[in-house]
């Protein structure tokens, strides 16, 4: 048995409830001391000067009408995603299925486009594709709320099993539709009749999607917080024996919220095959289904934050991008950025939340 | 102890207090709940460390990081809640995690807790599995393994809330033991008679500051309850005559199995009338939270009726419907349930939101209607005077007492004709106890069947009109709240019927 009398040197408490102001700035105390991390490791390593590559960076974001464009683009469809997904987490059921649900979605409208594309005509089969994939995303997101309602199976498992079934499911039809045989590639779908295509604005439906998915981001900020349904799923997320006792059907509530949720993630599937790629592949999510769920978590389950989340790890993505093909660097290099930059801005709701006493010999204290 | 201080984040838990304890005796700590009793004793048992101040033992500075540390003085606490394993044997937790020279020898280890237990009286097999031990049993084990220790300075934090009188009594035998063994012992307790039965020397906190001390032998219980609250108050509970008792709830041979099959409630049959408190007495787990949300319908049953009886004497049975159902029947029907933060409140919606529960329904509007449970919110904080910064505060932020207020005030608010109640003033502080039982009162004299499931035998007896006692899931009988012997219902408690018991 030691009998050191010596007191712990560091000591940690759980802070009060810090002012807005003051969260913020240790937020963005947060961001610059990524970017001097950032700066550093990019000089010890390449030998560049940090600026240019962060200026390439932002270039490579925002640099060009077009790449602006991209970039919010891509934002919607994150961002779609985790809207998608939030109801779900609300109610604190982990729904990991968003990449299996956002492919089926995918697959029935590719699976419309195809079959129906030269009989319906064009804006009819736009809203058929549509319905589509709703209902598939949604039956996706529906089976494991089943039977976590009924059996109570665990939903992390069975959402994350699920994304392999929808993976493998298109594997097998991109085969049936592949365009030439034998490519293993559906290659573009309807491309002389563009039918069951988003009408174009411009050069394209960018901003069509954009305007979807502010519209869902709307949406779902009044569903959440003002209707009786989103106070239903924060009471279910917070204690489902406080949820029976006030006679809120647990069961009732789990399968409507996932229906809802991977309806979402069915429509940004549809989003993806009809508006943006014009065609199916098995990596068509593009780990946005994951990718989604930090986003909700960042953001703490808030819709407005989420735009921001979202916004910073699209921002990311295309400004490190930028960075490996203009300065010739591995694609890795841009990966150890954005992990910097995530670990601090992540790392920082440790100091908001808790408090890191230093003790001194006297035994006084110091913040 | 010397000017100990603990902080956590704005609370002061504990506030320079001093504190001596003396060889050989019993000292009881005394204060309400979030005194900083507990606080106090964990940094003693190296829970925390003090974020100021010094502890001293035997006149020696001394840094207690850990528990381990704390045995190696010679300080050990039995806790609230006990940790036990258990499907291990009681020598098998005893020896938990005890580094011991040479191989593991059971034997030799059930031997020296037969030997402890002959010397101080204890009652145990050290070969009996836990999960098979009564709660009285299991604080054996606890004590036992902190003797195994060597503690010669024992920590206890209410070990009296979990035990029958009869059960106390033995306890109170064995402590008296150890302290003729020339052992310390310190009783973390709120409840006054025990202080004088058993201690020595009594000191009291409030709002984790050290207010005295006193011989217990000088003093006396409406003194010790002035120093704990810091004024004086009167320690009677009303008990109104009940108000043209009618039957409300009938019951009938009434049997709930838990979800593993283990059966809860054994043909049980009573009445609940109106205008009367029935108290409910047992030790805890007997059935008494599967009766009461067997009532609320939120417990499925096996067998057995539950009838609502209206003013005009009609009948509605209540077994198979859920809570929705029981509302739509026109039966105002409130429970307070046990778990507040985990069943009748969400701890993280503010106080709007949480009157909101009950109500939200309402209209058609798919929109939830937030003015009607703010002004039901200012109302109930207005009229409880339930002490919080806002009405947007999160409620698991505020203290126990006015959690409890904003439930109960919640649940009388619907006009109920009945009212269950699950230990209702448990953790609560002296006053928020007596707002509790005039509210209960209150709610008797407009008429309302009180079902009130309480722990704390003298407060059921001054308060109920009558008690029914639960043993093992049977009704071991009802007495009449006025006459009733506690001994007898102590008995009642631990053998159907309170018959012959010789232990």
């Amino acid at each position: 048995m030691s009998k050191v009398n010596k007191e712990p040197l560091l000591h940690i408490t759980k802070r009060k409830e810090l002012p807005m102001k003051q969260t913020w700035m240790i937020r963005i105390g947060a961001i610059i001391a990524a970017l001097i991390v950032c700066a550093i490791v990019t000089m010890l390593l390449t030998g560049l000067d940090p600026f240019s590559v962060f200026g390439t960076m932002i270039y490579g974001a925002l640099g060009t009408e077009r790449k602006a464009i991209i970039l919010f683009k891509e934002l919607a469809m994150l961002l779609s995603v985790a809207l998608a997904l939030t109801p779900a987490f609300k109610m604190k059921f982990w729904n990991l299925g968003g990449e299996g649900q956002i492919l089926m979605g995918a697959w029935a409208t590719a699976l419309c486009m195809i079959y129906m594309g030269d009989k319906i005509p064009g804006f009819l089969l736009i809203i058929i594709c549509l319905v589509a994939a709703i209902i598939c995303g949604a039956i996706w997101a529906m089976i494991p709320a089943f039977f976590k309602a009924k059996w109570n199976t665990n939903e992390t498992l069975f959402t994350l099993m699920m994304n392999y079934v929808a993976i493998q499911l298109v594997a097998y039809f991109i085969i049936l539709w592949e365009v030439p045989k034998g490519s293993g590639k559906v290659g573009i779908i309807n491309q002389t009749t563009q039918a069951g295509w988003l009408p174009y604005i411009g050069t394209n439906s960018y901003i069509l999607v954009i305007i979807f998915v502010a519209i869902i981001t709307a949406g779902m900020y009044i569903y959440l917080k003002y209707s009786k349904h989103g106070y239903e799923i924060s009471v279910v997320g917070e204690s489902q024996r406080t949820a029976s006792y006030v006679g809120i059907k647990v069961d009732k509530v789990i399968i409507r919220t996932l229906l809802l949720s991977g309806a979402i993630c069915g429509f940004t599937g549809w989003m993806m095959v009809s508006g943006v790629d014009h065609t199916i592949t098995t990596t068509l999510a593009g780990g946005r289904g994951f990718l989604g769920i930090m986003v909700s978590w960042l953001a703490q389950f808030n819709v407005i934050a989420m735009v921001f989340a979202s916004l910073l790890i699209v921002f990311l993505g295309q400004g490190a991008g930028e960075i490996s093909t203009n300065f010739g660097l591995n694609e890795s290099f841009a990966d150890i950025i954005t992990g910097i930059i995530l670990f601090f801005i992540i790392g920082c709701e440790f100091f908001i939340n808790y408090k890191v006493h230093v003790r001194k010999k006297s035994g006084k204290e110091e913040a | 102890m010397r000017d100990i201080t603990k902080v956590f984040g704005t609370v002061k838990a504990n506030n320079k207090v001093n504190l001596d304890i003396y060889r050989g005796e019993i000292l009881s700590l005394l204060g309400e709940n979030g005194s900083g009793k507990t606080t106090l004793m964990n940094m003693l048992s190296g829970i925390y460390y003090p974020d100021g101040g010094e502890v001293y033992i035997n006149g020696e500075l001394a840094a207690i990081h850990s528990p381990k540390e704390a045995f190696g003085y010679g300080i050990g606490m039995i806790h609230q809640h006990f940790k036990l394993v258990d499907v291990f044997t009681a020598t098998e937790n005893i020896i938990l995690g005890l580094k011991e020279e040479g191989k593991l020898d059971l034997k030799k280890a059930a031997e020296k807790i037969r030997q402890i237990c002959d010397t101080y009286g204890f009652d145990i097999d050290p070969d009996q599995k836990i999960y098979n031990m009564s709660v009285s049993q299991k604080q054996t084990v606890e004590i036992v393994k902190v003797l195994y220790r060597g503690a010669d300075i024992l920590i206890l934090d209410e070990p009296t809330a979990v035990l029958t009188p009869q059960e106390t009594e033995k306890l109170f035998a064995v402590l008296r033991n150890m302290k003729a063994a020339g052992k310390t012992v310190v009783i973390i307790t709120h409840k006054l008679h025990e202080v004088m039965a058993i201690s020595d020397r009594v000191a009291v906190l409030r709002k984790g500051e050290f207010v005295g001390e006193m011989i217990t032998a000088e003093t006396n219980e409406q003194e010790m309850t002035n120093m704990m609250v810091g004024r004086v108050v009167s320690l009677n509970i009303d008990r109104p005559e009940p108000v043209d008792p009618k039957p409300r709830i009938k019951i009938e041979n009434l049997t709930v199995k838990s979800q593993d099959g283990i059966l809860k409630l054994d043909d049980v049959s009573f009445t609940a009338n109106s205008g009367e408190i029935l108290g409910i007495a047992g030790i805890s787990g007997c059935g008494q939270k599967e009766l009461l949300e067997a009532i609320a319908g939120l417990q499925p049953v096996e067998n057995g009726t539950i009838k609502y009886i209206d003013n005009d004497g009609e009948a509605d049975e209540l077994i198979g419907k859920d809570p929705l159902q029981i509302a739509a029947m026109g039966v105002a029907l409130s429970f307070v349930p046990e778990d507040r933060l985990g069943m009748g409140l969400v701890g993280n919606m503010d106080l709007t939101d949480n009157m909101m529960l009950r109500s939200f329904r309402k209209g058609k509007s798919v929109f939830t209607d937030r003015k009607t449970p703010k002004a039901l919110a200012e109302r109930v904080v207005d009229e409880l005077e339930v002490s919080t910064s806002s009405l947007s505060t999160p409620v698991r932020k505020l203290s126990g007492g006015n959690v409890q207020k904003v439930l109960v005030g919640r649940e009388i608010a619907s006009a109920p004709t009945v009212l269950l109640s699950a230990y209702a003033v448990r953790g609560l502080d002296i006053n928020s106890s007596y707002t509790i039982y005039d509210l209960l009162n209150q709610q008797k004299k407009k008429g309302v069947a009180v079902v009130y499931v309480g722990e704390d035998l003298d407060v059921l007896m001054e308060l109920s009109d009558r008690i029914l006692v639960l043993c093992g899931g049977k009704v071991s009988g009802i007495v009449d709240g006025r006459t009733a012997d506690k001994n007898q219902i102590g008995l009642m408690m631990t053998k159907l019927g309170g018959g012959a018991d010789n232990e």
